[in-house]
């Protein structure tokens, strides 16, 4: 790493400072030392379905948007309909990027490039938006990922992509 | 989202969690993980860089192949010349601390990117494609 480059930004440790320095309670994050389930891949990437999950608050326009408290509603993105109908909305990030271009946050252009040069098999044609920020964990763990896990087992991909905000 | 990546994995499906919140995101534990020194909100790349995403994209699924969780790939990309944008983010001035915080008001209302795509929500009525789930 050159001379010039900072670590990587702790967001945990930034945001105790900040919200401690007006007075709030540190926020209690989701900790977990306890390693995954580790499913190894079955074949090539070239041959693989991928399912793409992107918690940036995408939604279609005509699709109703997120709102802002502890919204754990989905969207379910068709992505042979390209980016240019989607939106973003989100409380807790810059949205002018994801707003200029919808694949910084929800990168359906670039894996349907990778599965036209064939190094990706394919792209399933269901992906999952939602919001992040959502504030119970308890609420993502007993509702909104069981609900998350068994569209992606229906839609049979073989491989998941989570792109978090 | 780690949360989510564990669960899917725990279901037989091999997942790969693409972000830059990396303090976040490591204190749960997912199966694999690949980074992206980015700005919040431009984990896969910069607005309007087609090609740069691509490079991003392309780097980053290699993380499928890890043979066991733990692991970190670094997606070889930079945002600027310099690292100066970290300087600030979250950081109060101490000139005018309270421009700090940029907390939003929690509406518990659809927040639509414009009028128009709230015009075209309600004028349809119905979205079979919005899965609302109980509280």
């Amino acid at each position: 790493m050159p001379a010039y480059r900072k670590p990587p930004v702790d967001y945990i440790e930034r945001t105790r400072a900040l919200y401690g320095s007006m007075g709030f309670a540190a926020y209690d994050w989701r900790r977990i030392a306890e390693p995954p389930a580790f499913a190894t891949l079955k074949k090539p990437l070239s041959e693989c379905r991928l399912g793409l999950l992107g918690s940036g608050g995408v939604y279609e326009h005509g699709q109703t948007a997120f709102h802002f408290r502890d919204d754990i509603s989905f969207r379910v993105i068709d992505t042979t309909r390209g980016t240019a109908a989607l939106r973003a909305t989100h409380f807790a990030y810059d949205l002018e990027g994801a707003r200029k271009d919808p694949n910084v946050v929800f990168p359906i252009d670039p894996l349907q490039r990778l599965v036209a040069a064939g190094e990706l098999g394919e792209l399933s044609s269901r992906a999952y938006a939602f919001m992040g920020g959502i504030y119970s964990s308890r609420k993502v763990e007993e509702t909104l990922a069981p609900e998350l896990v068994a569209r992606v087992v229906k839609d049979e991909v073989d491989v998941a992509l989570l792109v978090p905000v | 989202m780690g949360l989510i990546a564990r669960q899917i994995e725990a279901a037989g499906i091999p997942t790969l969690c693409l972000g830059s919140a990396l303090s976040i995101l490591g204190s749960v534990f997912p199966p694999r993980l690949a980074f992206v020194d980015f700005p919040l909100g431009h984990t896969a790349g910069k607005p309007n860089d087609p090609e740069g995403q691509l490079r991003l994209l392309r780097q980053a699924l290699r993380g499928f192949e890890f043979a066991g969780p733990g692991r970190v790939l670094r997606v070889d990309e930079v945002w600027s010349e310099d690292d100066s944008w970290k300087d600030e983010v979250m950081r109060p001035d101490p000139e005018n601390p309270a421009a700090a915080d940029n907390r939003t008001e929690r509406h518990a209302t659809p927040q639509y990117q414009s009028e128009e795509d709230e015009r075209a929500a309600l004028e349809r009525g119905d979205c079979p494609t919005c899965v609302f789930l109980p509280a």
